[in-house]
């Protein structure tokens, strides 16, 4: 994707300082970043660095103690708990490492949830969230149980619920974290394939492999961060796949 | 997000969980079915004796001498009684009377051979079967001639007459009423449970009889009937009239309306207060549902920080739960009505508790299990509302 392409989301000098038993956190100490439209960034760090914190903010979860978060032009910092929920669901998908769907909830009533809090309703409802699953390879699994699905599979139907409300971000938190390396490679190839055709990837990590499968790479260290770009080496998770030996089917 | 939608999800949840959501509506299914139960045993039981007091004999007016203004008890103790005197000039001066019975009752022991018992001596007259609607079970009422002779005859109770002969005839058999003697002529039929049971333990003999068996001039009060149903109030100015000229304001004339209405009060209280015990329970089926959907709330923290980050405001997961909690109570007080409506209609047909289960007491139960549902419902909700979606994502 060019430089010149529209920002959708940026942070301007993102402070935030909680605190523990009475003990200040500074988390995060100052960061600037900017999330360009149709690019796939992963934001690296340790445990501790304050990436957790940083996506929290991105995500519109959590409000940063001072400092600006911009998002498609809009300084949103300082909304309260309901406008932020409106906007996570307008404008943010989330991917997170525990897949996190309902319980004992079809593949196809997890995927709707967004547009059901988007006031979606009836058959354009059910017919976004079948597309939705259909991108992710798991048409067929409508009528599954999240109980009834392998890990690869819950993490794509968490992939589809992310897409189901065209947002602007798609933002995954460890999305291979909880997966087998076959899983994850398949759930990082998604997640390629989705940026192929436009959508904007940002993937929360502590593992450089994961991170390389993006086209740039922020390093999260102690609360602030810098950019690092890895074109040349970007693994594609589709050449991965077929470089694997061939296993029983798992679909 | 619309109101349905918080339904679908609601119900959703609690047919995920229906043993829990079954124990925690039980609570409230027995608080309804006890309120209904109960008002209907209260209602009936109200129903049957004021039906038994109108059974006496409609139409009656009860004139006792003193000053009564609000019920029958207070007042100012009379200055002077009643005498057979008193009750002729009724019973010639009121027109609009079928049947004016001078009462005068009093306790005495009955005795035959070995046998003796407690009883309540009512002199009447001839007239008496006019007023009150006992049913003979054998023998007769005494006549016109006996009170006029002041005869020694007497006519009993069911109870007395089993007391004093069990398994025989009394008719024709010898008593004593406090020492005098007189001959059984006949005796009752029971007049079963209630207020009648009373009346099983009374002896009837000619009122002056009664006068002189207790050495008295005076009767403790006249009871008139109405021949007409309508002119009740009539006859009621007619008796004013009459006693005036010799007791001027010195007495009060009870109407059988009033004395029923004295009654219905009394029972009317009952019913509240059994349906206030009753309410009680339905309460505890309120903590239930409390209880349960903070559980539920706890358990189900990951879903609330799902359901947050992906866009649920704190609106719509309050309204979630409170619907739950609602759906948990009403469908248990529909579950409670058809239970208590139908154990009542069970009770009045197998056993001889009257029951009378009423719109109102059905949907007084119904509403306050709705009532129970919101007021135990919200706060559990509002906890989960203010869930914060981060925390909420990491609970284990």
């Amino acid at each position: 994707m060019s430089d010149e392409a529209r920002i959708v989301l940026e942070t301007r000098d993102v402070t935030k300082t909680y605190y523990l038993e009475d003990v200040e956190v500074n988390a995060l100490r100052g960061v600037d970043l900017a999330i360009r439209q149709g690019e796939m960034v992963s934001i690296m760090g340790p445990s501790g660095s304050g990436k957790s914190t940083l996506m929290h903010i991105i995500g519109l979860l959590d409000r940063p103690s001072a400092g600006e978060v911009v998002l498609e032009g809009r300084d949103v910092s300082r909304l309260a708990p309901n406008e932020l929920a409106a906007l996570r669901n307008r404008y943010i998908g989330f991917v997170f490492q525990a897949f996190n769907l309902l319980p004992r909830t079809t593949a196809l009533t997890n995927v709707e949830l967004p547009l059901v809090y988007g006031g979606v309703s009836g058959a354009e409802r059910t017919r976004r969230a079948t597309a939705a699953l259909e991108r992710v390879g798991l048409g067929d699994r409508l009528g599954h149980f999240s109980s009834q699905l392998s890990g690869g599979q819950q993490q794509r139907v968490a992939i589809a619920r992310a897409l189901v409300n065209a947002p602007s971000i798609v933002l995954a938190d460890e999305p291979t974290g909880n997966l087998d390396s076959r899983s994850g490679i398949e759930v990082m190839a998604v997640l390629q394939a989705l940026n192929e055709h436009g959508i904007t990837v940002v993937i929360v990590t502590h593992d450089d492999r994961v991170a390389r499968h993006s086209e740039r790479i922020i390093h999260v260290f102690d609360g602030r961060a810098r950019d690092e770009a890895v074109l040349a080496d970007r693994i594609i998770a589709a050449d991965e796949l077929a470089a694997l030996p061939p296993e029983e089917a798992t679909s | 997000m619309n109101f349905v939608e918080s339904f679908r999800i609601a119900f959703r949840a609690l047919a995920a969980n229906k043993a829990r959501s079954l124990l925690t509506m039980l609570g409230v299914i027995i608080g309804v079915a006890a309120v209904i139960l109960l008002v209907g045993i209260g209602l009936g039981v109200e129903d049957e004796v004021t039906g038994s007091l109108e059974g006496l004999g409609s139409n009656l007016l009860f004139v006792v001498p003193g000053q009564y203004e609000g019920g029958m008890g207070g007042g100012t103790p009379p200055g002077r009684r009643f005498t057979l005197d008193d009750v002729d000039v009724v019973q010639r001066r009121v027109e609009g009377a079928s049947a004016v019975v001078p009462v005068l009752t009093a306790g005495a022991t009955a005795k035959a051979g070995n046998r003796a018992v407690r009883v309540t001596v009512a002199g009447g007259s001839d007239l008496g079967p006019e007023v009150f609607t006992n049913e003979l079970a054998g023998g007769r009422h005494y006549r016109r001639g006996e009170l006029q002779a002041a005869s020694h005859v007497v006519a009993l109770g069911s109870k007395v007459a089993e007391e004093l002969f069990p398994n025989q005839d009394p008719v024709g058999k010898k008593i004593t009423l406090d020492g005098q003697r007189f001959t059984v002529i006949g005796y009752y039929e029971s007049l079963g449970g209630g207020l009648g049971g009373d009346q099983d333990t009374q002896v009837y003999i000619p009122v002056t009889t009664a006068q002189r068996l207790f050495n008295l001039n005076s009767i403790a009060m006249i009871v008139v009937k109405a021949a007409d149903p309508d002119q009740v109030d009539l006859v009621r100015g007619e008796v004013q009239r009459a006693l005036e000229p010799s007791f001027g304001a010195e007495f009060t004339v009870f109407s059988q309306e009033q004395t029923l209405g004295i009654l219905s009060d009394l029972l009317g209280t009952l019913t509240y207060m059994l349906a206030g015990i009753a309410g009680i329970s339905l309460l505890v089926g309120g903590i239930g549902i409390m209880n349960i959907m903070l559980v539920s709330v706890s358990e189900r923290t990951r879903e609330i920080g799902i359901r947050k980050a992906v866009g649920a405001r704190t609106y719509d997961i309050l309204s979630q739960f409170v619907i739950e909690a609602v759906a948990l109570s009403v469908i248990g007080g529909a579950i409670g009505v058809a239970i208590g409506w139908g154990g009542a209609l069970l009770l009045s047909e197998t056993t001889p508790v009257p029951t009378n289960v009423t719109a109102w007491a059905v949907a007084m139960a119904f509403f306050f299990a709705f009532g129970v549902g919101v007021f135990f419902g919200v706060y559990p909700a509002w906890k989960a509302s203010q869930l914060d979606p981060i925390e909420a994502l990491r609970y284990e």
